[in-house]
């Protein structure tokens, strides 16, 4: 099995519902990039994960010709490093500053949906009470800061050929939890951010991310199992 | 010419994300303006310039707002690519493995960090958060075993990401050390990053903007202490 591994060039180490291994297959199918997909069981983790994460223990990991690359945004950027000849998620460097601010802006809000969605995500599934209400109002406004730099465009931008960017594939999983947290939060992502609505709808009719994001009922199923699993009720 | 253009960091003197870009900045031979930003009383300009998450460093190029540490670093590189030293390498793998322990760092010695400086709250907790520290050393020390390859720096000959996102955190270090009596890069414990801290402490990098007094920082420790009570910032 292993050495089958070795001789794929790209595999996943993921998990289905994953928001952060889904950032990387979309990347690789917008890149038209073949990669051999493994469902980790992360109540057994085996062995390759844990030999090729040894730090975090964590999935997404990707092997590429058995080597690993951990961190789903450090991902990104390697597949677009490793790959220059297939479309790049960053606005490509050139040696303009114009360029390297366009970057930084991207790298900025990437960063942005890492520290602050899946957390808040988290807070609201599984808290009660005045927390999930302190949760909730910073969801919005997580929501409506996202929809401000958005703004009118129709997507976060510097993809090429104008497709998907490093922000676009950062966010875009978690659209597939926007009707958990509307469920769990009592909100409509629709009223408090409707521009960022119709992005989510707009990336949804794309072929990478229609084939790769769960649909959002399965999210809520599956949150529904680890609530009953963290005796949240 | 790209790059032109006037450099203003906003930035604290203690701070070791801001500490990071001074020293990359210093490492290039980038002249800069540096402003200094009162912890509990922000400047407009600072608000104005990173008005999602309000916090030092900021880089501004000719006015335009650079935010978020490594996300600084990074530009540096890209907007001087003829200003040597680059800050990451150049191979692909390499730049992931970089990107993958400056992350490290800022997770679990920067948690660390804070927890035995502003977060303990008594002595077990913050014997608790010296032994988070010392976890996450010991696993640097073997990335800086890895990543070094015999040479003086994690980026090889010369500094790298690592070495100044790493680096920016021994200002508060040597505090650490007036706090419980040892070094916390312990020499016994993590010999090969006890010899690569005193080799950056000596660095030009370094020098002129790395804290080393420990009695200065612990004031500043307790000033910020104080506001955090006051709830004027939160900790």
């Amino acid at each position: 099995m292993a050495a089958a591994a070795e001789e794929k060039e790209l595999v996943l180490l993921d998990f289905w519902v994953s928001p952060f291994g889904q950032r990387c297959r979309i990347a690789m199918a917008e890149k038209g990039l073949e990669f051999e997909y493994r469902e980790e069981d992360l109540g057994n983790k085996s062995d390759l994960l844990l030999r090729s994460n040894p730090v975090h223990k964590k999935i997404p990991v990707l092997l590429h010709a058995g080597r690993p690359v951990c961190e789903s945004l450090i991902i990104l950027q390697y597949l677009d490093d490793a790959f220059p000849d297939t479309p790049h998620l960053l606005p490509p460097a050139n040696s303009s500053s114009d360029a390297a601010y366009a970057r930084a802006r991207a790298r900025f809000w990437a960063d942005y949906v890492d520290k602050k969605l899946y957390d808040c995500g988290s807070r609201l599934w599984r808290l009660k009470g005045e927390p999930q209400a302190a949760a909730r109002r910073e969801m919005v406004e997580i929501l409506r800061t996202l929809e401000a730099e958005l703004g009118d465009g129709e997507f976060f931008g510097g993809g090429e050929g104008g497709r998907l960017g490093f922000v676009d594939v950062a966010l875009v999983p978690f659209t597939a939890w926007f009707y958990s947290y509307e469920r769990c939060g009592g909100f409509s992502v629709e009223e408090v951010a409707p521009k960022l609505a119709a992005w989510a709808r707009r990336c949804g009719q794309i072929d990478s991310v229609a084939k790769h994001l769960p649909s959002p009922e399965k999210v809520y199923d599956f949150i529904a199992v680890l609530k009953k699993k963290y005796g949240v009720e | 010419m790209a790059g032109d253009g006037e450099l203003k960091l906003l930035g604290m003197w203690t701070s070791a994300f801001v500490l990071r870009v001074r020293f990359v900045l210093n490492l290039k031979s980038l002249p800069y303006e540096f402003v200094e930003e009162n912890l509990g009383d922000k400047s407009d300009l600072l608000l104005a310039s990173n008005p999602v998450n309000k916090t030092v460093p900021v880089l501004l190029h000719a006015g335009r707002p650079v935010n978020e540490s490594q996300v600084i670093l990074q530009y540096i590189d890209e907007a001087w690519p003829d200003r040597s030293p680059a800050v990451l390498p150049s191979d692909p793998y390499e730049r992931a493995v970089a990107r993958f322990w400056a992350a490290y760092v800022d997770d679990k010695v920067r948690l660390a960090w804070l927890g035995i400086l502003f977060r303990s709250k008594t002595e077990e907790e913050r014997a608790a958060a010296v032994a988070q520290a010392d976890a996450a050393l010991e696993t640097l020390e073997s990335a800086f075993r890895e990543c070094s390859k015999g040479k003086p720096f994690f980026g090889g000959d010369g500094i790298g990401l690592v070495d100044v996102v790493l680096g920016g955190y021994l200002g508060w270090f040597t505090a650490i050390k007036k706090l419980i009596g040892r070094r916390l890069i312990d020499p016994a414990r993590t010999p090969a990053l006890a010899a690569w801290e005193d080799r950056f402490r000596a660095t030009e990098a370094a020098r002129g903007v790395l804290p080393d007094d420990a009695d200065k920082m612990l004031e500043f420790r307790q000033t910020a202490l104080d506001l955090g009570a006051s709830k004027k910032i939160t900790l």
